[in-house]
């Protein structure tokens, strides 16, 4: 147990920033729109996150600052693909890049500025205390599910997703639900970015996020699009660094390339089961995802 | 500065070899400058407060402070090591720079190939392996600031286990390792060392939890050879001891940093300048340590009791003196295999090929 427990609380902590953006992305390309830019709102949503926590603005306006920021880059994305009927693709691999960029020339006078970080809350005795951002996660894993399968919003939003023309024709509006949709998934980016520069590794340094956001965003297509895999995904994805390491150091001759290299692998075997399998498992797909749609066409 | 001139037959080949192929560029001699001279700084990371970049821009500071009027410095800093190096080092030589330092080893290409199109201008490459008539290399040898700093870490262990975070099995990384548990058990014959390899330079996620990892494993002294902080901070965190690496970390851990095995380039860059200046600059290799002040140690954290940091200043000393090597036989692999007998070092060019780990370290080197 006492072997384990550390193993189990640091895998809940690397764990986590994929829980927050990859539930975001989720929900967004349940409603159709496809953001590539999940790395680049995470930045954005860290750097911001930092410069107010450590300007004085303490944790809670920190991370306050961290999804504001994550929804500020998800609007520009929302007016770009649904006003300017932009390629989303193309929009959404151009805010990853934006954002490293913007993210690296706000952060400039922060470089390696350190905080304090998030001190947890002792649940039991003899459990290791327990992170807000861990619980977070976990809270906000169970309001996907609900949202998504247990409400009309959800049911909505992923009728949107599947058929926006048809959506449109009962009266809903499309693009005001898209725009949720967008803006939820940024402020969930910018919120794991607010967790990895004020909590999981309290500073600031060009690229902080490391590549995760596009680990999400694979963590998305993995899952097939449903949150409870999403969050089992991201559990494996966090184990496998934290099992190598451990095996690293106890000495196994398992070779580290080849664990860091599970959790993409595992995502191109996820595809192309998708792709071959097709009937079974493209039925979670949102039907429109990535395409563009205008309420007059 | 004493300067060492390590493979100075495969220099030599690499000069002729240079020659032939292009004879003018070789005999040309390096002109005085006219001053100011203009010198420019190739950085592979942002400046920041610390780490490998920090410590080459201390340099360039200094460079200034000596020089004064008779020199112009200018830098540009995160040049990522491909068509960017090119084009930024080709940027500075063409704008008058008469000098320009690449301080990542993925310049090594760029660089040689600006050279050759700017035959008059000098290069000097940070941890490459490739001369030219106007390219100098030059490193430092980590290595006898961390076996020092082993010594500490094995003083300061009460489980007798130290963690090491490394980012790619590269020989410069692997020799920093061996040194580390050399100098550990030179104090503790029992000590352990466990080793974690990131598989990034610079990843402060990564580099925590390898960190967590390793304390979990009773590792209770931390060190790294990886380019962010994050190793000092989670050791603080943890109440855990830390030794940095490159800059001086102790504000990012005030009660676990112990020291750090620091970089210093001010009094090589310093030779450099002056030697241009003067023009009797020339193609060079040069590994400095402890001697010539290119590696050392950062002021030790007063919990470091005084009869750790007196060996550590002898040892110091002694490796100084040459009286000690840290590499020195009998030196036996991590199987027992006997690397070299009593009364032999390891050389230079072994040093530089250092493919396995030495006894009392925990683990597999990847392949």
């Amino acid at each position: 147990m006492n072997d384990w427990l550390p193993i189990l609380a640091t895998t809940l902590a690397a764990a986590t920033p994929l829980i927050f953006a990859g539930l975001g992305e989720l929900v967004t390309e349940r409603a159709g729109v496809l953001n590539l830019g999940v790395e680049g709102m995470m930045l954005i949503g860290a750097v911001s996150a930092f410069a107010v926590a450590s300007s004085g603005g303490g944790l809670l306006l920190g991370t306050l600052a961290g999804i504001g920021a994550g929804m500020a880059a998800s609007a520009l994305f929302a007016l770009l693909v649904l006003h300017c009927l932009a390629n989303q693709m193309a929009t959404g691999l151009a805010l990853a890049l934006f954002g490293v960029g913007l993210s690296a020339f706000i952060g400039r006078d922060y470089v390696s500025h350190v905080l304090d970080g998030v001190s947890g809350y002792t649940l039991l005795d003899g459990l290791p205390p327990l992170d807000p951002f861990i619980v977070g996660s976990l809270g906000l894993f169970a309001l996907v599910q609900w949202f998504l399968y247990r409400s009309r919003g959800g049911l909505v939003l992923r009728a949107v997703g599947e058929s926006p023309s048809t959506a449109h024709a009962l009266g809903y509006p499309v693009r005001l639900i898209r725009w949720a949709a967008i803006l939820f998934g940024g402020a969930c980016s910018g919120l794991a970015g607010a967790y990895l520069a004020t909590d999981y590794t309290p500073m600031w340094v060009e690229g902080l996020s490391a590549g995760r956001g596009w680990i999400a965003l694979a963590l998305v297509v993995f899952a097939t699009w449903k949150p409870a895999r999403l969050l089992a995904g991201a559990y494996l994805f966090g184990g496998v660094t934290i099992l190598q390491f451990h095996g690293q150091a106890l000495g196994l001759a398992v070779p580290s390339q080849f664990m860091s290299m599970l959790p993409y692998l595992a995502t191109i075997v996820v595809l192309t089961l998708i792709s071959r399998r097709g009937h079974a498992i493209r039925l979670n797909a949102p039907a429109s995802l990535g395409q563009v749609w205008h309420p007059d066409s | 500065m004493n300067i060492d001139r390590r493979t100075l037959l495969k220099g030599a080949a690499a000069a002729a070899g240079l020659a032939a192929l292009s004879p003018l560029h070789a005999l040309a001699a390096i002109p005085k400058p006219t001053l100011p001279l203009k010198i420019g700084f190739v950085y592979v990371s942002p400046i920041g407060d610390a780490g490998w970049t920090y410590q080459h821009d201390l340099g360039r500071k200094a460079v200034e402070e000596s020089f004064g009027d008779k020199v112009q410095t200018k830098y540009v800093e995160s040049v990522s090591e491909g068509a960017d190096a090119e084009r930024v080092i080709r940027d500075f030589a063409a704008n008058g720079h008469q000098l320009v330092f690449a301080t990542s080893f993925g310049y090594m290409n760029p660089t040689l190939k600006v050279a050759r199109a700017f035959p008059k201008t000098v290069f000097e490459h940070a941890t490459g392996y490739k001369q030219a008539a106007n390219v100098g290399i030059y490193a430092a040898r980590y290595y006898e600031a961390r076996y020092l700093a082993g010594i500490i870490a094995a003083k300061m262990s009460t489980t007798g286990t130290a963690g090491y975070i490394a980012a790619f099995p590269i020989p410069e990384v692997v020799m920093g390792i061996n040194a580390f548990v050399r100098g550990m058990r030179s104090v503790n014959p029992d000590a352990q060392l466990k080793v974690v390899w990131v598989n990034a330079w610079f990843d402060p996620g990564k580099e925590r939890e390898a960190a967590l990892t390793l304390a979990a494993q009773n590792a209770d002294v931390l060190t790294h050879h990886t380019d962010s902080t994050a190793v000092v901070q989670a050791a603080e965190e943890k109440g855990l001891y830390a030794i940095g690496y490159h800059s001086d970390m102790s504000k990012y851990g005030p009660k676990a940093h112990l020291t750090a095995a620091t970089h210093h380039w001010e009094g090589f860059y310093r030779k450099v300048v002056q030697d241009v200046i003067d023009g009797s600059w020339e193609s060079s290799n040069v590994w400095g340590g402890l001697k010539d002040g290119m590696v050392d140690l950062a002021p030790l954290n007063p919990v470091v009791p005084g009869d750790v940091a007196a060996l550590v200043a002898q040892k110091k000393q002694e490796i100084i003196d040459g009286k000690l090597h840290p590499f020195a036989g009998p030196l036996f692999d991590q199987d027992g295999r006997q690397v070299i007998g009593a009364g032999a070092s390891l050389t230079d060019e072994e040093l530089l090929k250092m493919n396995y780990y030495v006894e009392g370290i925990v683990g597999k080197l990847p392949k």
